[in-house]
């Protein structure tokens, strides 16, 4: 139960659906949790009153995980609070769909700002003190589409295509300091995100799900879990599909 | 105390895992003290720490020798 004793994990896009479900998991397995929201404080402040509930630790920061000076104030707040930095799972992702005809260009650039600069931001602002530990664990929360492409997301399969790059880069930078990075892409996984969409596609995307049933946050908490662990020491560079078979 | 010197030399020997008589002023990271790019991020990285100083990237770039740093660290102490 407890798989990450004495570590500290900073989850970014915690507030809620996968983010605040790894927060409550990894807080259940041992870990002090840094739940990092950036706009719902509410939410947020929910999931650490949960995490204590529950006897675990936890604390709510906001940042605005594209914007490097914010970023560090919480890297610093979170070494301040709890002493390391041991675990970052880059989770926060928007959407704004559109097919690419119709693409404005704000909507392209928030949706890279947030779901690839921010990895790439909090990434760095972390590389110093785990390189100090000669130790950390970089988790990257992708997607399915970012392998397979997805008509009207232009913006955001091209953002999880590069975290599934970036997130090599990454493990091939750090391994030499006993840091690993790996990526875990889902499919279908039923949040607030994937509730938008209508029953249409909702139906049309069960049929491309070999498994034939959405995903839930615990799936991927779990694989998050995982790699965030010992049992995944000697894993790096990889991304975990967990999308019900939808890729093979 | 230690001069800016000795004090560097230690953190290079430390870091690098060469002996103190190959730190000489001249003697470059990456090629006389065989320091890889990474090494180089992380000598900064501790020299910031030892020294208490925050060095800019673009200053860290054109540290190349043992004594790029140390004339740059007295200049900033100055």
């Amino acid at each position: 139960m407890s798989k990450l004793a004495g570590k500290t994990a900073i989850i970014t896009g915690a507030s809620r659906g996968i983010g605040a479900e790894i927060a409550r998991q990894f807080a259940a397995n041992g870990a002090k949790v840094v739940v990092n929201y950036s706009g719902s404080q509410e939410k947020a402040e929910a999931v650490v009153a949960d995490i204590q509930a529950n006897g675990g630790e936890a604390i709510a920061v906001k940042a605005n995980v594209s914007d490097s000076e914010s970023v560090k104030a919480m890297v610093d707040g979170a070494m301040k609070t709890f002493g390391s930095v041991d675990i970052l799972v880059n989770n926060a992702g928007i959407t704004r769909d559109n097919l690419m005809m119709r693409m404005k260009d704000d909507e392209w650039d928030d949706v890279i700002n947030t779901n690839l600069k921010g990895v790439f931001v909090c990434t760095k602002a972390v590389t110093r003190q785990m390189m100090k530990q000669r130790a950390g664990r970089i988790i990257n929360i992708a997607s399915i589409v970012g392998v397979m492409g997805n008509a009207g997301q232009a913006n955001y399969v091209a953002s999880k295509a590069g975290v599934i790059g970036l997130t090599k880069t990454t493990a091939r930078e750090l391994a030499s300091r006993g840091i690993t990075a790996n990526a875990v892409a889902p499919g279908f996984i039923t949040t607030d995100m994937t509730d938008q969409l209508t029953e249409d596609v909702q139906k049309a995307m069960l049929g491309q799900i070999p498994l034939g049933r959405f995903g839930a946050p615990e799936d991927v908490a779990k694989a998050a879990l995982f790699l965030a662990s010992d049992d995944a020491s000697y894993m790096t560079g990889q991304t975990l599909h967990l999308d019900g078979g939808m890729v093979m | 105390m230690s001069t800016v010197l000795e004090r560097v030399t230690k953190v290079i020997v430390d870091r690098l895992g060469v002996e103190e008589s190959e730190v000489k002023l001249e003697a470059s990271f990456t090629g006389d003290l065989g320091a890889d790019s990474l090494d180089v991020v992380e000598l900064v990285m501790e020299l910031e720490d030892e020294f208490d100083m925050e060095i800019s990237d673009e200053d860290a770039e054109s540290m190349a020798t043992v004594g790029d740093a140390v004339t740059y660290i007295e200049k900033k102490q100055a």
